[in-house]
């Protein structure tokens, strides 16, 4: 049990520095584009990091309660990254 | 009848002449008739016991505290003035029954006037000086909308504003002056205020409340020098200025002077103030009316000089004087009344009011000329007519008057008043009816029909009867004599009779008549003098006065408030950096009671990140595109911090909303350059800089104190932990905060929210009915268009997420109570699935699939909220006050019902409707005619039989 335990705590220090590590590195990629659909494609990385870190840190905490934001992250998180593309594409995202 | 009721009933019938409008003019005219004909029958019941000397209160408690209670009083004076206002009423909505042409819009007529009647009895008979302090600014604001009724004129609109200036700004002095009176007597209520004479006298604020009361009653009847506005106000239609110049408005400031007279008069300055002031507009107004050519300027400067007369007469402060008053004011409404409707009719009937351009109407309008040579012949004071007696009164009375130590000046001075009194209206009299018939009328005139001549003709048997018989009068007139004296002075013991015996005011009378025949006979070389003579033009001096105070205004309040926005903001973040260094260096600062927490590698690179885009922002914000993608990172960051810090409502709220938000500037975003261009100097951006570094480098400095340190004071969320689930029945604070501790701010909130929504679409429908609407429809767009309008792969993704979006909305929407989420959050995830069918299928496929247009989800939405706030009225608790229970129905587990779900729904809907009716709101702008609506789901679709409408190559390549 204590070895599950301490498996654990270093399982998500190891989650904790790679989600923030990509984070870091999105940025980067951000920052250089060096085309938009580059930039648009960071920020949707980092959305999807930012779920892990949300649900990684709902396990670290041990609560429950964070489980709807992760859901509202990854369900409706692809909008704006398709808006973004449209607007590329397209200009007008409602045609 | 009450006297709520007298009051209300104008108030109330006010509706329904704007209702009605449609079901004709004699409708509307008749449902006016017939509700000021109730207030007048409820008015008439009560005379008994006026008659009988008793005093009919009613009362109802609105603000005690302030001293502010509906407090109706009617005794003599009240009743006499409601009877005038009420039965002249009748008389001229008779009137403008026949006068107002088919043009006109009835309704809106007959609603201002019903308002203005309203605001007119409420004066008069309101015990509570606030209360009347309310009718009177009514009354400005009812005869604005009258005066300039005729919008389409601007003598009509400059008239009205003209009024509503001078009568407005006495009506604030008389605020003032009012309240002080009330401080002094203890009570805002007429009756106590009556009794105290002594006290308000002997009190060393006497005197700036009796100039600020005076001011408001100067102004409102036009008492020199604030008599120009009341000509200026003859621009409105005939029947307003019958009413408003004879019987009601103008006598308002009057009926307060008398209604004060008791506890004001009596004193030097009264005598002095008033006296004066009634005595050169007396005199002015008679002369100038002598000279006017329109026959409306010129009985309106005979009203302004015969309201001098009567505020002589209260102003000497003598019984007999004020009965004097009392009784001219009984007359002059009669006979002015009769003439003003006269003066329309020969308007109607010659098509002009020029007196130069008239003569000879004797033999061609026979009946006008009866009337007009009667009431005329009254004001000029003629025997055996009303006017006589009054004008009689009031030189007896001046005889005995001695004014800045003169017994000559009174005296001299009214008969001066009185001889050209008498020269216009002989005038009148002369120059328009006698004389011979000419043949350039602009219209041929000829009697009107009885609707028109009628109800002056029932006005000049007053004029007669108290004429010849004054005795008849004479019990009403000393009933509401009494009334104004109260218990300040005896009731005088003279009687009303035509014949006093050769007194001197016999003679002066005679002066008066025969030096008015004088006059007349010298008229043309008197005009010749009088338009060679340069004279001060009062609406140019009130003109330059008012465009001076503007640009006063102006050169105060332009520098601080230019339209920059970055203005505001640095002068904002200015001040509140200056009052937050003050309070910091002069205050004590407490002992950190927390320690500093320490950072690990995650918190530090989630910092870094928000702050490397807070830093990009700055720098690349010219490029809107990339800023949108910089916002996005902040959004992000912001909600893993709200997650981090414990609070998933506000970080679900802040996420939903920052989707919302990249939509919506992408939509607007279609309409702008991609770069911001630059356009303000080096200086003034440094400048800038400056400012928000300091406003940046202040709120950390709070921040940073205020988390390492207990508050000063106990803060509000204890309150809110303990009660949320014993008061409020929900373990999520946020959420029993919102729809239950702070239900009504949140109503309130939803309603900006829904107006802003429907604004955005207001405007949106301007745009597109302009003529904007062309060049939106054939914008060629600033890059090539790539790829197909409607992605089948979008297509497929968006169905299937819709259904699932749609039950983590409903379950979002139930948790809320208990657990993070509600009304507000589920509103906007719902509202973003609906966006992903727009975006991937198209507006018009989209629009054609939706049964309620947006409009009605926002206005459902707000009727819930309001009815769940208003159900709690049926079980006689306040509005919005929440119950819950527990209920359990098998095979479910126990579960709760709470009144603030239903209110949680009114949030929900509101929200959606708001939200969906902006964002298409500004899809319809980019609507386009080189690209024909799509009524098809997806643009390749391989069930589909017809040719696909979708141009494979990228546009414009």
């Amino acid at each position: 049990m204590i070895l599950a335990t301490q498996f654990l705590n270093i399982a998500l220090a190891i989650t904790f520095i790679a989600l923030a590590l990509g984070q870091i590195l999105s940025m980067v990629r951000l920052v250089l584009g060096p085309t938009s659909g580059d930039r648009i494609l960071a920020l949707d990385t980092m959305v999807i990091n930012a779920l892990g870190l949300v649900v990684v840190l709902g396990i670290h905490q041990g609560v429950q309660i964070y489980f709807e934001v992760a859901l509202l992250i990854a369900m409706l998180g692809f909008v704006s990254t398709v808006a973004l593309a449209r607007f590329i594409l397209r200009g007008d995202i409602i045609e | 009848m009450s006297l709520f009721f007298i009051v209300a009933l104008p108030f109330f019938g006010a509706l329904l002449p704007g209702l009605m409008n449609s079901a004709g003019r004699s409708a509307c005219a008749g449902v006016t008739f017939t509700i000021t004909l109730a207030a007048f029958v409820g008015l008439l019941t009560n005379l008994p016991a006026i008659i009988a000397g008793d005093i009919v209160m009613a009362r109802v408690d609105w603000m005690p505290a302030l001293g502010l209670n509906f407090t109706l009083m009617l005794d003599g004076l009240g009743f006499f003035f409601a009877l005038l206002i009420l039965g002249i009423g009748l008389l001229i909505i008779a009137y403008a029954r026949q006068y107002l042409s088919r043009n006109d819009h009835m309704g809106e007529f007959f609603t201002y006037l019903l308002l203005f009647q309203g605001a007119m009895v409420g004066i008069v008979l309101s015990d509570n000086i606030l209360l009347l302090l309310i009718f009177w600014e009514l009354t400005s604001l009812s005869s604005f909308l009258l005066i300039g009724y005729w919008k389409h004129l601007p003598e009509g609109r400059q008239g009205a504003r003209m009024a509503l200036t001078v009568t407005g700004m006495g009506g604030l002095a008389m605020i003032a002056g009012m309240l002080i009176l009330g401080q002094i007597a203890g009570s805002y209520d007429l009756s106590v205020i009556l009794q105290n004479r002594e006290l308000i006298q002997a009190d060393p604020l006497y005197l700036p409340a009796l100039i600020l009361i005076l001011l408001g009653c100067f102004t409102k009847s036009a008492q020199f020098p604030f008599h120009f506005w009341l000509p200026h106000a003859m621009a409105a239609p005939t029947p307003v200025s019958a009413y408003l110049h004879s019987a009601t408005m103008v006598k308002a400031g009057i009926f307060l002077m008398a209604r004060m007279w008791p506890v004001l008069s009596g004193t030097p300055e009264w005598f002095v103030i008033v006296t004066t002031a009634g005595l050169v507009t007396m005199v002015l107004g008679a002369v100038i009316a002598l000279f006017k050519h329109d026959l409306k300027a010129l009985l309106a400067f005979s009203t302004v000089s015969h309201l001098g007369l009567i505020t002589m007469l209260l102003g000497t402060g003598t019984a007999f004087g004020a009965m004097a008053a009392v009784f001219h004011i009984l007359n002059h409404a009669t006979f002015k009344a009769a003439l003003f409707m006269s003066a329309g009719i020969i308007d109607h009937e010659a098509h002009t009011r020029d007196i130069r351009r008239l003569g000879g109407l004797r033999t061609l309008m026979p009946v006008t000329f009866v009337i007009v040579c009667l009431a005329a012949l009254s004001m000029a004071g003629i025997p055996l007519l009303n006017g006589f007696l009054s004008k009689e009164m009031m030189l007896e009375e001046a005889n005995h008057t001695k004014l800045f130590g003169s017994p000559w000046l009174v005296p001299v001075l009214a008969t001066v008043g009185s001889l050209f009194s008498a020269a216009y209206s002989f005038r009148l009299i002369g120059h328009v009816f006698l004389g011979p018939v000419r043949d350039d009328y602009p219209a041929k005139p000829h009697d009107p029909g009885a609707g028109l001549w009628l109800p002056p003709a029932l006005l000049i048997v007053p004029v007669i009867v108290i004429g010849v018989a004054p005795f008849v009068a004479e019990p009403f007139v000393k009933l509401v004599t009494a009334a104004v004296l109260g218990t300040a002075a005896d009731l005088p013991s003279a009687h009303l009779k035509i014949w006093h015996g050769l007194v001197p005011a016999l003679y002066m009378s005679i002066i008066a008549v025969v030096g008015g025949l004088g006059m007349l006979a010298i008229f043309n070389p008197a005009l010749r003098l009088w338009e060679n003579a340069r004279r001060p033009e009062a609406k140019v001096i009130f003109e330059w006065l008012v465009e001076s105070s503007a640009r006063l205004a102006q050169l105060l309040i332009l520098p601080l408030h230019n339209g920059s926005f970055s203005r505001y903001a640095a002068i904002g973040t200015i001040a509140i950096v200056i009052a937050g260094y003050y309070a910091w260096a002069t205050g004590t600062i407490g002992a950190p009671t927390y320690a500093m927490q320490t950072a690990d590698p995650v918190l530090i690179s989630g910092w870094c990140m928000l702050v490397a885009a807070t830093l990009g922002m700055v720098f690349l914000h010219r490029n809107r595109f990339l800023s949108l993608i910089l916002i996005g990172i902040v959004g992000l960051m912001v909600s893993i911090g709200f997650v981090f810090l414990s609070a998933p409502d506000l970080a679900m709220t802040q996420f939903t909303v920052e989707v919302v938000t990249i939509i919506l500037m992408l939509l607007a975003l279609n309409f702008l350059p991609n770069r911001t261009p630059i356009e303000s100097s080096v200086l003034r951006r440094t400048r800038d800089a400056g400012v928000a570094t300091a406003g940046g480098l202040a709120s950390f400095a709070l921040a940073y104190h205020y988390l390492l340190r207990d508050p000063v004071g106990a803060p509000i969320s204890e309150f809110h932990l303990a009660n949320s689930y014993k008061g409020g029945g929900g373990t999520n604070v946020v959420n029993v905060i919102l729809v239950d501790f702070r239900g009504f701010d949140t109503f309130g909130e939803i309603i900006v929210l829904s107006i802003a929504a429907l604004l955005i679409y207001a405007l949106t429908e301007t745009l597109l009915d302009g003529p904007v609407r062309a060049r939106l429809l054939n914008r060629t767009p600033d890059q090539p268009r790539a790829g197909d309008r409607h992605p089948m792969m979008m297509v497929v993704l968006t169905r299937g997420m819709m259904p699932v979006v749609m039950m983590v909305g409903f379950y979002i929407f139930l948790s809320g109570h208990n657990e993070p989420g509600g009304g507000f959050i589920a509103g906007l995830i719902v509202s973003i699935g609906v966006v992903m069918q727009y975006m991937a299928s198209g507006f018009a496929w989209t629009s054609a699939r939706l049964k309620y247009p947006y409009h009605g989800v926002i206005g459902a939405g707000v009727l819930v909220a309001g009815f769940t706030g208003i159900g709690s009225w049926f079980v006689d608790k306040p509005f919005l006050t929440s119950d819950f229970t527990y209920v359990r129905i098998p095979p479910f587990e126990k579960f709760e019902l709470a009144t603030a779900a239903l209110f949680d729904v009114g949030v929900f809907l509101s929200v959606v409707g708001a939200v969906m009716l902006s964002l298409e709101s500004f899809s319809r702008l980019a609507r386009r005619a080189e690209t024909p609506e799509s009524l098809h789901p997806m643009d390749i679709d391989p069930s589909r039989t017809d040719p696909p409408d979708v141009q494979m190559k990228p546009e414009g390549s």
